[in-house]
């Protein structure tokens, strides 16, 4: 066999290397990639079109409904650019409530992401352990907005849902957890050194090619690029809050796992922060059904990097456009170079590193209450999957129950 | 005031009217640019102001024409440039080379509103399915779902 032909294999768009439908056409040599073509769009659901015939309200939930991961990244930027467009000013208490779930929304992302590296590595344990933890957000966001996913949060002019003391108190004793675990991470990632020797120089962007092909969020941040949102163009209450811009200048994916966990322990921080500091008053005002014509341009610095909403409005209450443009569109043209030279072996991970989104989630509740069909509570569902591992011979009963102690204190 | 100097260089260098640039408020620019000098507007507002990163370029249908908006960022001020197109045959010349970064915001304005891009390297389409048929824009106002075999629900 000569290794040194040239030859083309299709990757996806459906790929056990693959976490969501996208097809790439590689040029290899033997093991090497000599360049990469990407073909995307298994996911298009016309939601852009979608909104236009719907009220910018029934549009805010449509937009929530665009990931299953960064929702509320898609809700707040789509109600902060209408509200612009409509002039009208949201309550500090409502900005600094998007604050605190857009903080735990980044967690969830940043802990599922680094779950995600540690399996397309072969180190399965991170996985366990991540999104073991991650649970501790998600109970806490189920709490807080009564979803794990699509909080529903937002309406135009504020926020729907509050944060009573109590739960206050509760979240910052998951925060403990939380921050806990990921020093233990961050520690993994410095003192680790098959993670280390798997990650570093692997899907290197130097910080000038990130620049220029208009990388974003912790894909930049990890090249050296301090591009964020939050502190650039501040939105809710982020020009209030004192906050740090992780970047590092390792410029691969070793950089971004980096990157991602000191996020984590930033947004615990900025958390801690706005909740202590979080302002009396109303949680939303009245906006008109009606948006006056106008356009606007929102950004939001989502767990992947910037999100861009563009809504023009025509005067009537429908939107006459919404244009979305997520973060993973603005990554790939990094992918491609990431990707050139290096190895096969390396491109799930290389792909993966930029955290890619092309897709929604399920939802395994069946909400119909009916002769077949039944409302499962949190806690029902918790303990029907307990019993499921248990008859397989897993308990994590012990584990379990030092984790609750710790949550609830 | 970078949103201010951006304004001036408009007015003074490419000769739009000032009244067709818009700061809607810090950090936010609004500009009509004519075709035939968005080239040049990209250009100056890329090398001489440092506007490097190119956010997105969203396709509009404005019923009586297209237009086509580049949003070109620098770390907070996005300036939006907008340019109208005709209503036949609505096309732009791709700024890839400007911009590596417009390859598939390109291609989505091309499938999504149908405003050609000429330029483009060959390459797949996006986002819309290999079989979808070229003249069928679903971002088009006169498009209907139907239109695409799609059922709505």
């Amino acid at each position: 066999m000569n290794d040194e032909r040239e030859f083309r294999i299709p990757v996806g768009p459906q790929h056990p290397a693959l976490k969501e439908p996208a097809g790439f056409s590689l040029a290899l040599k033997g093991e090497k990639i000599l360049g990469a073509e990407i073909r995307l769009g298994y996911n298009h659901r016309g939601i852009e079109k979608g909104c236009e015939g719907r009220s910018y309200i029934q549009a805010l939930y449509l937009v929530e409904r665009i990931c299953g991961i960064c929702s509320h990244s898609h809700a707040t930027v789509f109600a902060q650019t209408v509200e612009e467009i409509a002039g009208v000013e949201v309550p500090a208490r409502a900005k600094y409530l998007r604050v605190i779930v857009g903080e735990l929304e980044r967690i969830h992302s940043h802990l599922l992401w680094l779950g995600v590296a540690g399996h397309e590595i072969g180190f399965d344990t991170l996985l366990m352990y991540t999104w073991r933890d991650r649970e501790v957000v998600m109970d806490l966001l189920a709490e807080i907005s009564g979803n794990r996913v699509n909080y529903g949060m937002n309406t135009i002019g504020g926020v729907r849902r509050d944060i009573s003391p109590e739960l206050a108190a509760k979240i910052l004793s998951g925060m403990d957890v939380i921050e806990e675990r990921t020093k233990y991470y961050l520690e993994v990632a410095a003192e680790e050194e098959t993670l280390k020797d798997r990650l570093a120089g692997v899907g290197v962007v130097p910080r000038d090619v990130a620049e220029e092909l208009g990388a974003v969020g912790p894909t930049a941040r990890a090249s050296g690029v301090a591009r964020d949102i939050r502190k650039d163009d501040p939105y809710a209450a982020y020009g209030d809050l004192s906050f740090e811009v992780v970047t590092d200048d390792h410029c691969d994916v070793y950089g971004r796992t980096v990157v991602r966990i000191k996020e984590v322990l930033e947004a615990c921080r900025i958390i801690r922060r706005a909740l202590k500091e979080l302002p009396d008053g109303p949680l939303a005002v009245r906006a008109p059904r009606k948006i006056p014509a106008g356009e606007a341009v929102g950004r939001y610095e989502a767990p992947r990097g910037e999100l861009l909403h563009y809504i023009r409005a025509d005067g009537t209450e429908k939107p006459d456009r919404v244009k979305v443009r997520t973060p993973t569109l603005a990554n790939i043209q990094s992918v491609k170079y990431m990707l050139r030279d290096r190895f096969l072996a390396d491109m799930p991970i290389v792909v993966a590193a930029i955290d890619p989104c092309f897709s929604c989630t399920d939802r395994t509740v069946e909400l119909r209450e009916g002769r077949h069909t039944r409302v499962q509570t949190w806690e029902e569902m918790r303990l029907a999957g307990i019993e499921w591992y248990r008859r397989l011979g897993v308990d994590f009963e012990p584990a379990s129950r030092k984790l609750a102690r710790r949550i609830d204190g | 005031m970078p949103e201010e100097k951006v304004r001036a260089l408009l007015v003074s260098r490419l000769g739009v009217p000032p009244d067709a640039v818009r700061i809607a408020r810090p950090r936010r620019v609004f500009a009509e640019v004519p075709q035939e000098r968005l080239r040049k507007a990209l250009e100056m507002l890329k090398n001489e102001e440092g506007f490097t990163h190119l956010v997105a370029i969203t396709g509009l249908d404005e019923r009586e024409r297209f237009a086509a908006i580049y949003h070109l960022g620098k770390e907070g001020v996005v300036v939006s440039i907008r340019v109208p197109l005709a209503r036949e045959n609505p096309s732009v010349a791709s700024v890839m080379d400007l911009f590596p970064s417009a390859e598939l915001y390109e291609r989505e304005m091309k499938d999504l509103v149908g405003i050609d891009v000429s330029g483009l390297p060959p390459g797949n389409r996006y986002p819309l399915p290999d079989d979808w048929p070229a003249e069928d824009h679903p971002l088009r106002k006169d498009w209907k779902p139907e239109k695409g075999g799609v059922d709505e629900r």
